[in-house]
């Protein structure tokens, strides 16, 4: 089935199984690895993506669905080797152990800062509740997240914060 | 330039994480292969019986099947997977084999397996294999034992697999001398490890050279790989296991699955490279399962509260067979029985029994958790009835300075003890209290306050780390003044390059990011390797590279020396490993060798390192849900050095969320046939953001081990250790007006809640 | 975990969808998928075609009018948290709203989804049940209203034909003066709930009126508990009454043992709940 969708600001147009979910779209048809696969039943977050500015699970989302959707991955968030500043601040605060969940945990913190730059800790916590961590605790990822705010309430100068 | 030691000890940033920000982490998923054919396992859904028929006619015809494996493709001899470590020879009865041939054994146990040109269509087909099979009643718990249970394995007479005990001194004697005795019956529960990333591999049989290569290994990939060799008729050096990244160990994802075999075999067969994904349903009942014992433990005390000895007996639940690290759980529940404690004499005898459920394996701290939770249960029941105050009653039993080396209990029938290394114990759990404020919120026990009672549990534990029996490092300086450094050791996802690479900077002297690359694990990269398990990986291969170091600059002194027609001892290796001094000559490496230089180290120890520490928590009970909320957790650790305080507390404070997950949230339902009721992460709970938010994890270096030159202690696993036993005494402490003892675990709402209902109702079960 | 083989359809209008479902008794619709996926990814159910509705016009919006309030089935849940109306104008359900899995599935996830799913430990359910709420579904025989009692016959059970689509929920006008709760408790944040309550009740000469009280998660039936509201109309709200409702709540319902919690617990906490609820709506400033 053909279906077309942009992907980090690239159009791509492909022929795939109405079965086929977005997360194996962006994976095996597209070879973003980047974005991960831990349950396939939409309780980890590991797949996380932004889908027209707001996360969206991918492995609960066919790709024919997203046809004609603005897709964000984790793979848009730096400049080349650049971290931005959510992910220098995830490296700062030792926000991640094996990385597994990370994507998707960077995702839903780009989509929360995004639009609520001046969250507080709890609202962070609640909206990362759906991001399982195996490693961490938790605790770095909130630090980093709280700190990260302030790259997003800075006026945009082009570029992903 | 940089002064000696100025990275470890320092929170360097990880070198892991540039790549995993990014999404450029190479997972074993992220791989891809010309020809890539994809692998489904089709899983016993009956836990007991033996199979009647197989029908594999559907799926073999469906579009895009490649082949369909059964038993009867495995031949006579059905290889089987054996017990890694402390093995018996009843245990080798009760090995598994790759695929179940006439029996299923648990729910979840292969009977075949599907290529196919995608995962989906592999899927496909696996449904359409018809298994029938004639159940058998199914075996889940203690009653297994009993003589009129129904047999797992016929042969075997018992569905106990084996025994183990755990002795020191006189325990008949110190039960005689005793003036206070109490008894108690303990359960954990069952749960796993469930890291974020499922198991995956892919196998690549390349038939000209006749050797076979298996991505995805970890943990222990080269005893995967004399395990493979032996069951695919390979010398070993026709088999290579390489590591990826891997998304979370936590002592079960690495060892020999009968995937490892049946992957293989499958590309050997097709001459195609086999990729398998485990799903996250499988993996919930075919990736080792852990914790599930119960105890039966005695104390004995002189009336002042010195512990004379601890006694008891203990089951413990294997699953359906014994994995690689069936022992390991029971045997350091039983050597680890007194902890930190001076008790003069111990008896532990364990029985290790087959039943109907996923086979269990090593899970973070495996025996430690469960006997930690049981003993130090045990000593707030014991001082309680004492009189004594908790803390006290720790304070008196805790082993000092003076008493270390102290010989562990010795482990029947194999033999040996070990002693700890090195500590002051009773030091980190005075600093605990101070953190914590113990005296003061002391006084909230028991209280009722906004409809919460408030209680605070309090335990104490050693770590052992740094399993021997040695391991590899090589490092490699070229021309352009770059190390590369290969070790043994696995990494899975603890931050294992940058420590190795802090370690190696600062042997040496050079700046990190002349460190170009740090390798682990992989066959393909050094002889010999033993991997990441038992809090080994950072001080074992860490000690491994202080040896290669030393011998890198002994072999460029050595060249210098020829060049310079001097001693070695004369040259001097300067400028960051990139120049050699002697006297007035001074000559650069580059135009030393333009080949660079290479050296091999190995460090051997066969000693443990025991890490210790104390845990304090302030929680609440809501008595009308069964609800408890963690207000505030302490943790404090003496690891002998910190490498990477960044990692170090990184791992404590995830693996305390672990325990307090075991503790509270997860566990591995089975109803009475068999069947787990836990199958996906929507039944089976583990901690999010919002459930433990006040956690402090102090470390302390205060007493370096004397058995490594770099004075590192393991401490990978110390943050889980007491939390069970924590948890539950603060519950016992919040509820000690209902007179509720929580002696089970997991204490979930609903038992909790079940525990003041029985309280409040005396009699009434 | 892989999907099973299905064939997929994105038709422009409502007469087109049903013309799909007639045409195709296995076909099933899929609005934010954010409990059909997880289904097929465990191969619990075998549609031969999804009718995607999500190319459907007017099914988005959120009305509000003298006669209620309107939500169409596509409005998501992160559209109801994002309506800044609905903090006054149904209170309740905005609360609700909150407790609803995770952002990013709030973000997928919608009215009409959850409506037809059943899912007796399901939020919005629960308060279209409490709130005396009516589903509007359209068939082939047209449009056809049902009151959300008769609608929600068992677990994951409707009242709906094959081939009618939700096509709004539309909850009865709020009067701001009105006493409300809501309260839920699960193993886990975002989890399933082990019990819930909504409940509500005006006040009219000091005593309770009115009295609605509806259970999620503790019971085979998505339900008011008739015998509760019964105790509470027409006494005033003070510790006695409470006391009683919630025991009557506990007495009525009918929880069954599974693996998270005996029987004896869910009816236990039943009745907690009931009491904390009451408690907080009479204690709110009004």
């Amino acid at each position: 089935m053909q279906t077309k969708f942009n992907v980090n600001g690239k159009t791509h147009a492909v022929d795939v199984e109405p079965r086929l979910t977005l997360v194996d779209c962006l994976r095996y048809t597209l070879g973003l690895t980047g974005t991960h696969v831990g349950c396939e039943h939409g309780v980890c977050g590991a797949c996380t993506v932004i889908i027209d500015g707001k996360p969206a699970r991918a492995c609960l989302m066919l790709a024919v669905q997203a046809d004609g959707a603005n897709i964000e991955t984790v793979e848009s968030l730096a400049d080349g080797d650049t971290l931005a500043p959510l992910q220098a601040s995830f490296r700062r605060h030792h926000a991640l152990q094996c990385g597994f969940c990370t994507p998707g945990m960077l995702m839903t913190a780009h989509a929360l800062l995004s639009t609520e730059p001046d969250c507080d800790e709890n609202r962070i916590r609640e909206a990362l509740s759906g991001n399982l961590c195996r490693c961490t605790g938790y605790i770095g990822i909130v630090e980093a997240v709280l700190e990260a705010r302030a790259a997003y309430k800075a006026p945009k100068r082009g570029g992903t914060p | 330039m940089t002064r000696r030691d100025s990275y470890i000890g320092t929170p360097v940033e990880r070198i892991e994480d540039l790549r995993f920000l990014r999404g450029r982490g190479q997972y074993i998923d992220d791989l891809n292969r010309n020809g890539l054919l994809h692998a489904a396992v089709v899983r016993s859904a009956v836990a007991h019986g033996r199979i009647r028929s197989l029908d594999t006619a559907a799926a073999l015809a469906l579009p895009g099947v490649r082949a369909v494996i059964t038993a009867v493709d495995l031949g006579d001899n059905m290889p089987t997977i054996a017990v890694r470590s402390e093995s018996q020879p009843s245990l080798d009865r009760v090995v598994q084999p790759v695929m179940a041939r006439d029996k299923v054994r648990y729910v979840g146990e292969p009977v075949a397996l599907i290529v196919a040109v995608s995962a989906a269509i592999a899927e496909d087909a696996a449904n359409l294999v018809t298994v029938e099979i004639d159940a058998l009643p199914a075996v889940t718990d203690r009653r297994g034992l009993d003589a009129d249970a129904v047999l797992l394995f016929e042969e075997c007479g018992s569905n106990q697999a084996a025994t183990l005990s755990a002795v020191r001194g006189d325990i008949e004697r110190a039960f005689k001398e005793a003036e206070y005795t109490r008894r108690e019956t303990f359960q954990v529960h069952r749960h796993a490890a469930v890291p974020m990333e499922t198991r995956g591999l892919i196998a690549e049989w390349d038939a000209a050279r006749g050797r076979m290569t298996l991505t995805g290994a970890a943990k222990v990939p080269f005893f995967v790989r004399t395990a493979l060799a032996k069951m695919l008729g390979l010398p070993e050096h026709a088999v290579d296991a390489v590591e990826t990244d891997i998304g979370g160990g936590f002592g079960a994802r690495g060892e020999f699955f009968p995937e490892d075999f049946l992957i293989p075999f499958a590309a050997r067969r097709l001459n195609s490279p086999v990729k398998w994904i485990e799903d996250r349903r499988e993996h919930l009942m075919a990736t080792t399962h852990a914790r599930e014992v119960e105890c039966e433990l005695e104390i004995a005390c002189r009336r002042d509260g010195s512990i004379l000895g601890l006694r008891g007996r203990a089951w413990t639940n294997l699953g359906a067979y014994a994995r690689p690290n069936a022992v390991t759980p029971s045997r350091n529940l039983a050597q680890l029985l007194p902890g930190p404690y001076r008790v003069p004499h111990v008896h532990i005898d364990v029985a290790l029994y087959v039943s109907n459920k996923t086979p269990v394996g090593t899970y973070r701290a495996p025996g430690r958790f469960e006997t930690d939770f049981c003993r130090e249960r045990m000593i707030d029941l014991a001082a309680a009835d004492l009189g004594i105050d908790r803390v006290d009653m720790r304070r008196k039993n805790l082993l000092t300075s003076a008493e270390i080396p102290y010989a562990l209990p010795t482990v029947l029938p194999y033999g040996g003890s070990g002693e700890f290394d090195s500590g002051e114990y009773v030091v980190t759990l005075e600093r605990c209290l101070g953190e914590f404020d113990w005296k003061t919120k002391v006084a909230l026990e028991g209280r009722l306050i906004d409809g919460r009672y408030h209680g605070l549990g309090l335990g104490c534990y050693v770590e052992g780390g740094s399993a021997g029996p040695r391991e590899n490092a090589r490092m490699a300086l070229d021309a352009q003044g770059m190390v590369t450094v290969t070790v043994g050791a696995s990494a899975v996802g603890q931050g294992l390059e940058t420590v190795f690479a802090q370690i190696a900077a600062d042997a040496l002297e050079i700046p990190i990011d002349h460190i170009a690359a740090v390798h682990h694990g992989s066959t393909t990269g050094i002889h010999e390797g033993f991997g990441s398990f038992g809090s080994r990986a950072s001080v074992m291969g860490g000690s491994a590279i202080l040896v290669a170091a030393e011998n890198l600059k002994t072999t460029i002194r050595a060249a210098a020396a020829r060049r310079f027609n001097c001693t070695a001892d004369e040259v001097e290796v300067v400028d960051g490993l990139r120049a050699v001094i002697a006297g007035q000559q001074r000559m650069t490496l580059a135009a030393l060798s333009a080949d660079g230089f290479d050296a091999a180290g190995t460090f051997s120890n066969s000693k443990r390192t025991y890490s210790y520490g104390a845990h304090a928590a302030h929680i609440t009970v809501d008595a009308q849900t069964g609800q408890i909320d963690i207000l505030e957790y302490v943790a404090v650790e003496d690891v002998g050095r910190i490498l990477n305080p960044n990692t170090l507390h990184g791992q404590t404070v995830g693996a305390i969320v672990q325990g307090l997950g075991g503790t509270l949230l997860e566990g591995m339902v089975y109803d009475d046939e068999g069947q787990l009721q836990t199958g996906s992460l929507a039944a089976y709970l583990i901690p999010c953001a919002v459930d433990f938010p006040r956690i402090r994890s102090i470390a302390l270096e205060q007493y370096p081990s004397p058995l490594n030159p770099l004075g590192v202690k393991g401490a990978g696993e110390g943050g889980i250790i007491p939390v069970g036993g924590v948890i539950a005494n603060a519950v016992a402490s919040a509820l000690v007006s209902f007179g509720v003892q929580p002696n089970a675990l997991p204490l979930s709402p609903a038992r909790v809640w079940q525990m003041i209902q029985n309280a409040r109702s005396p009699g009434v079960a | 975990m892989k999907l099973p083989a299905f064939d997929y359809a994105a038709p422009q209008t409502l007469a087109e969808a049903i013309e799909l479902l007639v045409a195709n008794e296995d076909a099933l619709p899929l609005s934010g998928g954010q409990s059909l996926i997880p289904i097929l990814a465990f191969r619990l159910a075998a549609p031969s075609l999804l009718v995607d509705l999500r190319r459907i016009p007017g099914l988005d919006t959120i009305t509000l009018s003298e006669r209620g309030i309107g939500l169409g089935a596509r409005v998501r849940w992160c559209d109801i948290e994002a309506d800044q109306r609905l903090a006054t104008a149904h209170p309740l359900l905005a609360d609700a709203v909150t407790y609803i899995a995770h952002y990013p599935i709030r973000s997928r996830g919608t009215v009409g989804g959850s409506i037809a799913h059943a899912d007796t430990a399901a939020e919005l359910p629960g308060i279209a049940v409490t709130c005396d709420a009516e589903i509007t579904a359209v068939g082939r025989n047209g449009a056809r209203t049902i009151a959300a009692k008769d609608f929600f016959t068992g677990p994951m059970m409707t009242s709906l034909a094959h081939d009618e689509l939700v096509t709004e929920l539309r909850l009865p006008p709020w009067p701001a003066a009105r006493c409300w709760a809501f309260e839920e408790f699960a193993r886990q944040h975002g989890a399933f709930a082990l019990a819930g309550i909504a409940l509500y009740y005006d006040v009219r000469d000091g005593v309770a009126a009115n009295v609605h009280i509806g259970v999620i998660g503790a019971s085979a039936q998505l339900q008011r508990i008739a015998e509760a509201e019964a105790v509470l109309n027409g006494r005033a709200v003070d510790d006695a009454a409470i006391l009683q409702t919630a025991q009557a709540a506990a007495a009525a319902i009918d929880p069954a043992d599974d693996i998270d919690a005996p029987a004896a617990y869910r009816r236990a906490l039943v009745e907690t709940l009931t009491a904390r609820a009451l408690k907080r709506a009479a204690s709110r400033p009004r």
